[in-house]
């Protein structure tokens, strides 16, 4: 089983959850998995087109989904999906 | 024992005034911290600036640039979003230029800060610190739209920012080094890594570019919704091999490294940037890893992060409400 951990901005679509466990091949089911069990949170982690989000951030572990193979990033069984705005500095 | 001399240019450069000795920071070796024998790490001390940031670059670069298109003129209000060395930066040029600054920067960071932009005579509006550099954003484009005298170098926007390591910065490390296999730096507006990444890659396609970014602490990840998020425009994510994210505990432990270990003493950025070196030079057989040391230490003097054990910063709070980037 991965965790996904919810950022603040997200959780009052998850119920005040800031962690939640799922299962998945890859990081786009874990995404879809979370969206099923809080259909709040689908229209904010995707895109019409059903990709991520523009101003979402996914990181399988500590690493950016995007520079990987973005959904497609296969998950092993015990991985933390981290979910973040992006924020900038500066 | 007298060590060997170094082959360099006995000092940094001779120059007419401080704005044109920016730049021409050192590459320091870090032997403690390699993990293998064949693998050496360097820290380009971007520290060295004259306001000790690596944003000396990038505010000179943006303010020449608008005074060759004639952008902006004598007397000319600048208004900047920044998260501290931005602003710093504009405000020593725009003082001794003669052009009046105005920053809107989260009102968390630490005292220096603002200590340092009101000591170079700029003006400062808070943004909420909550919502970090994108609060800080999102109200200088409302100021300047509903002001059109103010005129906004943007670094987030402005191509003039990763040219500043285009043409510096990375030029600079190809004159050191024979071979870059992994160049690593934070990603903050986007500019040294963009700047830097397409000038290295250029020489040799097969650099490795990573960029460390902040884990947030939650009590600063204060946006209303996801859609005010904010990525830069500069950014190409193509440009990137890697994209890590570190945490505040491990930046601050990775700080407090280089200062024991190295005798460094850096911002808290440059601990984070230090740790992804460190992981992408244990992931190589040999090679030389560059890492940018963005600014020194003075500024988050105040936060105690060199002064208190870890535990200590973790109990107060401060891992979780400052803002290091």
């Amino acid at each position: 089983m991965s965790v996904i951990r919810i950022p603040p901005v997200l959780r009052a679509a998850t119920g005040g959850e800031k962690e939640v466990a799922a299962e998945g091949q890859n990081v786009r089911e874990l995404l879809e998995r979370l969206a099923a069990e809080h259909p709040a949170t689908q229209s904010q982690l995707f895109a019409e087109d059903g990709e991520l989000n523009r101003y979402v951030n996914v990181y399988l572990n500590d690493e950016d989904v995007r520079v990987l193979d973005g959904l497609e990033t296969p998950v092993g069984g015990r991985d933390t999906l981290v979910i973040l705005p992006a924020m900038a500095g500066g | 024992m007298i060590e060997p001399r170094l082959d360099n240019r006995p000092c940094g450069g001779k120059y007419g005034d401080i704005v044109q000795a920016i730049g021409h920071t050192p590459l320091v070796e870090l032997k403690r911290l390699s993990p293998r024998p064949g693998v050496r790490i360097y820290a380009k001390l971007e520290s060295h600036n004259p306001t000790g940031s690596v944003k000396d670059r990038v505010a000179r670069a943006m303010i020449e640039d608008a005074e060759a298109t004639g952008a902006i003129g004598p007397g000319q209000t600048i208004l900047e979003p920044t998260s501290g060395n931005t602003g710093i930066s504009l405000a020593m040029i725009c003082s001794r230029k003669g052009y009046p600054l105005k920053v809107v920067m989260p009102d968390n960071v630490t005292e220096e800060r603002t200590q340092l932009l009101r000591m170079y005579g700029a003006e400062i509006v808070d943004s909420p610190g909550e919502q970090g550099s994108n609060g800080a954003v999102a109200m200088a484009l409302d100021m300047a739209e509903a002001d059109s005298a103010y005129y906004m170098p943007y670094q987030y926007g402005n191509p003039a920012n990763p040219l500043a390591h285009y043409n510096g910065t990375a030029i600079e490390i190809l004159d050191e080094l024979d071979e870059v296999t992994a160049f690593v730096a934070g990603l903050g507006t986007g500019g040294t890594l963009m700047g830097n990444g397409r000038r290295l890659k250029e020489e040799d396609p097969d650099t490795m570019i990573v960029a460390a970014e902040p884990l947030q602490g939650e009590l600063v990840q204060g946006l209303r919704s996801l859609d005010d998020g904010f990525i830069p425009p500069i950014i190409d994510l193509s440009l990137l091999d890697r994209k890590i994210f570190v945490s505040n505990r491990d930046s601050v432990v990775w700080t407090k490294r280089l200062l024991e270990e190295e005798g460094l003493f850096v911002g808290v950025s440059s601990g984070a940037i230090a740790s992804i070196a460190v992981r992408v030079a244990s992931e190589i057989e040999d090679g030389n890893v560059v890492f940018i040391v963005c600014d020194d230490g003075w500024k988050y003097l105040s936060s105690g992060v060199y002064s208190k054990p870890i535990e200590q910063l973790e109990a107060e709070g401060v891992l979780e409400t400052a803002s290091f980037w």
